[in-house]
């Protein structure tokens, strides 16, 4: 699922070492938690993840796609077996709850018949029935970002890479988001969360892997973040 | 695969009418760069027919050897001119042709005393490539039966040279206009993706190709062009029509044909809408390019 052997990012433009010599391996269905705090190499290994950038040593395998390696053509399909949720929830605006979501199947040339009967089913798992017509801005932030949620599941993705997804969220919220993601989980899909909000991640019982200065420095099933 | 196609599409068109205001605008200057392409284009045409009228006009006169004095003999020296590549026609004009002629232009009084043996039998010729008329006396004046041949050389060079003139101004102004119609097409087009950036992204992240996202882009610089193409067409051809009637009407009165628009109407229009759909790709796919390389 993501196997990174030694990977190292150095930014050419700055000369700074975001990441330093990282290891690690999620398996097909695990739940972990990626912390760390700002400036830790987070976002940078995120980034390498869904392929915006790429290592500048070092293997990463997502998906069975070889990241240092991937033709620029080939990163479409590899895009698709991800879901990706950010902390801005990153809705457009000028759409409705079903055309954000169903945004994500058209244009990866999803029949309109299929997207008919999928969008539907994805917004009662995320519990968003009934919430179709409306617009984003007339949600609150729980909201959109289980429009977000929504939107990055309805292709079906083997992963769900969510960056800081409760970010923007109050405690209550952030909770019940986290259940979603756990529920989302349970169903199969493997869910990778970065965060740096030590309750949340302390709440449940999962894997946690840190990061600091570019470096791993732990990595424990039903770990914490401390 | 037809309801990708409609999507496209409609995501082509929605992003028209949403930057309303910026779509007039490449519509309008599209349509202004065409049309001065367009008159342009036609008055580089009338002055080449006008040029060519001239030229048809440049005759050049081969007088026929005084030896020769019998009228089929020398006119059979016709089948040698002909034969010479760069000659489109020569008409044969007797000695007493000549005269006649001439006497028709100047006081008969002159020619008191004089008979027709002083003129020489001749013949007018006309060329098919102006340009060519200095080789084409040496190759006329090295004939068999040939004593002189009268060629305006001066007048010839000037035609060309208006002609070569016109034709470079015409290609450096259709391709400055060109130019600035791409340049145009692409910052509107770029303004229109900035403002969908964060959709393009969004598409980017769930794994659209660089081409789905494209196309849309494409389809809208298209109907522009187009439009714009289509509008400068009729525009440019309802002036011309203006113009040229009262042109005709006044003005220039018998000394100045002008090139029907009929004539060149279907080519402008060819050429109108390659330009137009033309700058409307290539500003749509150029527009996009640094959103696509994440």
């Amino acid at each position: 699922m993501v196997l990174m052997e030694n990977v190292r990012k150095v930014y050419d433009s700055s000369n700074t070492i975001a990441l330093d010599n990282v290891s690690l391996n999620i398996n097909e269905g695990e739940f972990v938690f990626l912390v760390g705090p700002s400036g830790s190499g987070k976002t940078t290994l995120m980034k390498l993840i869904t392929g915006e950038l790429r290592p500048t040593s070092g293997t990463v395998i997502i998906n069975d796609y070889d990241m240092s390696t991937i033709k620029r053509r080939k990163l479409p399909k590899m895009r698709r077996t991800l879901g990706v949720v950010f902390q801005d929830y990153r809705l457009i605006e000028n759409m409705s709850v079903y055309d954000n979501v169903a945004f994500a199947m058209r244009v990866v040339g999803a029949p309109n018949k299929e997207i008919k009967k999928r969008v539907p089913y994805i917004l009662e798992l995320v519990g968003l029935d009934g919430c179709e017509k409306r617009m984003p801005t007339e949600l609150s932030g729980g909201e959109q970002q289980r429009v977000a949620i929504a939107r990055a599941l309805v292709n079906s993705p083997r992963m769900i890479v969510a960056d800081e997804p409760t970010g923007n969220l109050d405690p209550a919220r952030s909770l019940e988001l986290m259940l979603l993601l756990e529920k989302i989980n349970e169903m199969g899909t493997t869910v990778l969360v970065v965060t740096h909000e030590k309750e949340l991640v302390n709440a449940f019982n999962k894997r946690v892997i840190t990061i600091d200065s570019g470096n791993m420095v732990s990595d424990g099933m039903e770990g914490y973040y401390v | 695969m037809i309801s990708r196609w409609l999507y496209l599409i409609r995501e082509g068109f929605r992003s028209i009418t949403t930057h309303g205001f910026m779509s007039f605008a490449s519509v309008t200057i599209i349509m202004a760069c065409l049309i001065i392409m367009g008159i342009v284009s036609l008055l580089s045409v009338n002055i080449d027919a006008l040029i060519k009228d001239l030229e048809d006009q440049n005759e050049i006169v081969v007088f026929v050897d005084e030896d020769i004095a019998d009228e089929n003999e020398a006119m059979a020296i016709q089948g040698s001119i002909e034969a010479l590549e760069n000659i489109s026609y020569a008409d044969f004009v007797s000695r007493e042709e000549a005269m006649d002629n001439f006497m028709s232009k100047y006081d008969e009084s002159l020619m008191e005393g004089i008979d027709e043996s002083v003129f020489r039998h001749r013949f007018v010729v006309h060329l098919t490539d102006i340009a060519l008329m200095s080789q084409t006396q040496a190759e006329l004046e090295a004939l068999a039966g040939v004593a002189k041949v009268n060629a305006h050389l001066e007048y010839a060079k000037t035609f060309v040279t208006i002609r070569n003139v016109v034709s470079v101004i015409s290609m450096v102004l259709i391709a400055m206009l060109v130019f600035v119609s791409i340049f145009i097409m692409t910052n509107t087009i770029k303004l229109a993706t900035f403002g969908r950036r964060e959709e393009i992204a969004i598409m980017k992240m769930v794994g659209a190709t660089n081409g789905f996202i494209r196309m849309p882009f494409v389809i809208e610089g298209l109907v522009l062009g187009m439009l714009g193409g289509g509008l400068a067409f009729i525009a440019v051809w309802g002036l011309y029509n203006v113009i040229t009637g009262k042109l005709v009407g006044t003005l220039t009165g018998n000394f100045i044909s002008v090139v029907p628009f009929s004539h060149v109407g279907f080519e402008i229009f060819v050429v109108f809408m390659a330009v137009s759909v033309m700058v409307g790709v290539f500003g749509g796919v150029n527009a996009i390019r640094n959103y696509l390389k994440v």
